[in-house]
């Protein structure tokens, strides 16, 4: 179809032709989705066999001191004149070697992927017990006297801890190695060795981006990629609040997840909050992203005086901080004669009375009924996300184009037409990437939830309330109940979820950008 | 039919005042309500009409100088929050600068996989590593010190947030780096001597996100200091605290005094930047 068929086409057929190519193209969009994921592996395993063959063919050609250098990180530096640099690398290899025969082989060891039932601290000499003494693992042995007071937990840490620590020395080492070749082939062709003082320098301009990464790279690989590798690893274990000796029970968290035993079961808990956190993300994203962009309209309209201060009037609310106006709303929607909702109501005289007098009061946020809180809470985020989509959308729409609303106001069109013919469309073509963002962000959207309606259970499920989205049912597992594995393990079906929406749709967007342009 | 065209406009337009006051109204009353009962006198705690019956500034007075520091001590959690926020923002700066001026500006061979990692990192959900790092902070024994604990969390992965300032150096026409780099400029001099200077808007912004980071933080803070003494609090525990079955009928009055106290600073810091977070949102966020 050509443009100019489609621009003839009425919403309803548009909305259709677009649905239908939507369909058409998902089956070869998922396939050049995992083909790029396929695409990526290769190039990571392509990436690590050059690394490989480098390392051995740089082995082979190197001088004696070289091949030294393989054992004896720095040896080949030190021989050519290199010698801080050379007793730098020397001392990173003691220290290491040290560290690991005092230290990092028992953590290893602790990890418990060598013991007989794999758990994290057992090696069958060893038993544990906790700081007054009761030992856990009667259970295997007689207890002797001798105990160490460590749990599993602490150990799972350490064990990551060292993983990490052997990783970067790899790093290191496999640098060290390769300068030290380098270092050969510049003597060799007769070149002047750089002095310490000439390599120091170069870190402040053509390694000037080591010298930037470094910190922010060395912080966030400990406090947010171990924790990260920690929490993976949490999932395929048995760990709970009850059980501080845990041990390794590969898939079978993931199993109860999945597993559909009726009642309250975690399986059950777990499809009705995913089909709950989609109805809510949807809800959320579109309702505030259309009613935000009808005010922004308003406000925006010729004629209309004191723009700023209408726009004031509702961006004033993001500004509040979200635990300041939500736990006020909280507050707010109590269902007593403390609300201040029910307070009006009460005084409009729109709350039934019971027979003995006493005022009925509504109570919008327990737990009693299902729909009740999350028509609340969806109501409540219109209240704090409306203002968000003004913010972001009133500068675009004021660049669309006047000519296109004064032509169509020629041809007769009313407000309504104009907004779903000409403002959706090209708001929807702008702003595709910010709703996806959005959507994600709905997902994963713990202040809302977590603070106006607080730690809510209901009978059928287990341990959440109606509200609960994934991501406060695995706050809730993680700090109240103490189900950590549980956590974990829906903490990464949250994210494979929201990776997958945000690589499709990414690679959606991608093609559809080259395929026309809105003009 | 309203035949006449600028009568019709002007109906239009006085329906769309009309619109714009009710909602504008709504929006505004959950704060206007907040303002209002933070100066409500009278013997309850509670509220039981819309419209205070009382007015007093002891509430406010309460606030500041507690009469049972041990249970709610504003005071001292406003100054807990204040210098967690004042480290958090000198560190988290730093990182998201130099990140954001490496990704920009230099070009490597870890570049482009490194600007991946970063973008994975993001999608997991950001608090899903906090029962480890509650044990990280146990193991390195920075519990007993709840605020250098929180400066760490708030500042450990800033650096990943660099994709706003990132899209700003971006702008930076490259020429200048090039001119600069043929006079003998180092990067390191670049990056301080031309770069920076020319970054207010985005170091201004950068500054004050940062800052406002600590004091509407929730969830890490209920992790790290949320077992701990009221001593350790940060404003948002501590508020949090105050609306809590155990507390509110005897401190409700406090918690709406003390969110306006908290509220009017921050809200003045962002309604100041509004322009910067909507240039920054825009810039990943929309094509076009």
């Amino acid at each position: 179809m050509k443009y100019i068929d489609y621009v003839q086409l009425n919403p309803f057929q548009k909305i259709g032709y677009n649905l239908k190519n939507f369909f058409v193209a998902l089956p070869s969009n998922i396939v050049k989705f995992f083909k790029a994921i396929g695409r990526f592996f290769k190039k990571i395993g392509l990436g690590i066999g050059r690394g490989v063959a480098g390392y051995f063919t740089r082995l082979v050609k190197g001088d004696w001191a070289t091949k030294l250098s393989y054992l004896i990180m720095g040896f080949g530096h030190i021989m050519k004149g290199q010698i801080i640099k050379g007793i730098l690398f020397l001392v990173t290899e003691v220290a290491f070697i040290a560290f690991m025969i005092f230290f990092g082989w028992d953590k290893i060891y602790n990890l418990g992927f060598f013991s007989p039932d794999h758990t994290i601290g057992f090696n069958g000499e060893d038993y544990w017990v906790d700081a007054d003494g009761v030992d856990f693992r009667i259970s295997h042995k007689p207890p002797v006297e001798h105990v160490r007071a460590d749990d599993s937990m602490q150990l799972l840490l350490y064990g990551v801890l060292t993983l990490v620590i052997i990783a970067v020395f790899l790093v290191i080492y496999f640098a060290s190695v390769k300068s030290a070749y380098k270092l050969e082939q510049k003597v060799a062709a007769g070149e002047k060795v750089p002095t310490f003082k000439e390599e120091l320098k170069a870190f402040g301009d053509e390694k000037f981006h080591i010298t930037l990464l470094a910190f922010p790279c060395l912080t966030i690989s400990l406090f947010t990629i171990m924790p990260l590798i920690f929490m993976i690893l949490i999932a395929f274990t048995n760990y709970t609040k009850s059980a501080p000796f845990f041990g390794w029970v590969g898939l079978q968290t993931f199993a109860d997840v999945f597993a559909t035993t009726g009642g309250a079961s975690k399986g059950e808990t777990f499809i009705e909050l995913t089909k709950w956190t989609l109805i809510w993300a949807v809800c959320a994203t579109i309702l505030n992203y259309i009613l935000g962009m009808i005010v922004a309209l308003l406000i925006n309209k010729k004629g209309i005086k004191l723009k700023a201060l209408w726009r004031t009037m509702f961006v004033i609310t993001v500004a509040v901080p979200q635990f300041v106006s939500l736990l006020l709303m909280q507050q707010m929607l109590e269902g007593n004669e403390f609300g201040a909702i029910n307070q009006l109501l009460r005084d409009l005289g729109w709350l039934a009375t019971s027979d003995g007098g006493a005022v009925q009061y509504i109570d919008f946020l327990g737990n009693a009924n299902k729909w009740v809180p999350r028509l609340t809470v969806i109501i409540v985020n219109i209240w704090v996300g409306i203002p968000y989509t003004i913010l972001i959308t009133s500068g675009i729409l004021m660049n669309i184009p006047a000519d296109l609303y004064e032509s169509a106001t020629i041809d007769g069109a009313g407000p309504v037409k104009t907004f779903f013919s000409i403002t959706l469309p090209y708001m929807l073509f702008v702003t595709t990437p910010y709703l996806i963002t959005t959507f994600i962000g709905n997902i994963n959207n713990f202040n809302v939830i977590y603070l106006l309606v607080g730690e809510q259970s209901s009978v059928d499920l287990h341990n959440a309330g109606y509200t609960d989205l994934l991501v406060t049912w695995l706050f809730r597992m993680s700090t109240s109940t103490g189900e950590y594995n549980t956590a974990a393990a829906v903490g990464i079906l949250v994210f494979i979820v929201c990776a997958t929406v945000s690589l499709l749709t990414f690679n959606l967007t991608k093609s559809a950008k080259n395929e026309e342009e809105f003009s | 039919m309203i035949k006449n065209y600028r009568t019709r406009r002007t109906v239009v337009n006085v329906l769309i005042y009309v619109l714009l006051a009710f909602l504008g109204l709504i929006w505004i009353a959950p704060l206007v309500y907040l303002v209002m009962h933070s100066f409500r006198g009278g013997a309850a705690e509670l509220a039981t009409t819309i419209i205070p019956q009382e007015w007093t500034f002891d509430n406010y007075a309460k606030v500041f100088n507690p009469p049972d520091p041990n249970v709610v001590n504003f005071p001292q959690w406003f100054m807990n929050t204040f210098i967690i926020a004042i480290f958090s923002c000198i560190i988290s700066t730093l990182a998201v600068l130099m990140v954001s001026y490496a990704f920009s500006r230099l070009r490597f061979k870890a570049r482009k996989p490194l600007i991946n990692v970063g973008m994975i990192l993001g999608m997991f959900p950001g608090f899903m590593t906090m029962i480890a790092i509650y044990y990280l902070m146990k193991a390195m024994g920075l519990l007993a010190m709840p605020k250098v604990a929180l400066i760490i969390c708030y500042s450990a992965g800033a650096g990943l947030g660099y994709q706003i300032s990132k899209g700003f150096f971006d702008t930076i026409p490259r020429a200048l780096d090039e001119a600069a780099t043929i006079d003998g400029a180092t990067r390191n001099q670049i990056f301080w001597k031309i770069i920076l200077p020319m970054s207010k808007p985005i170091l201004v912004y950068t500054v004050l996100t940062s800052f406002i980071g600590p004091w509407t933080d929730f969830i890490l803070a209920k992790i790290i200091v949320g077992a701990q003494g009221p001593e350790h609090y940060t404003v948002a525990i501590g508020l949090q605290k105050l609306v809590g079955l155990e507390y509110k009928s005897q401190h409700y009055r406090e918690f709406l005094a003390g969110s306006v106290i908290v509220a009017v600073p921050i809200t003045a810091l962002f309604l100041f930047m509004q322009r910067y977070y909507v240039e920054g949102v825009t810039a990943g966020g929309v094509k076009g």
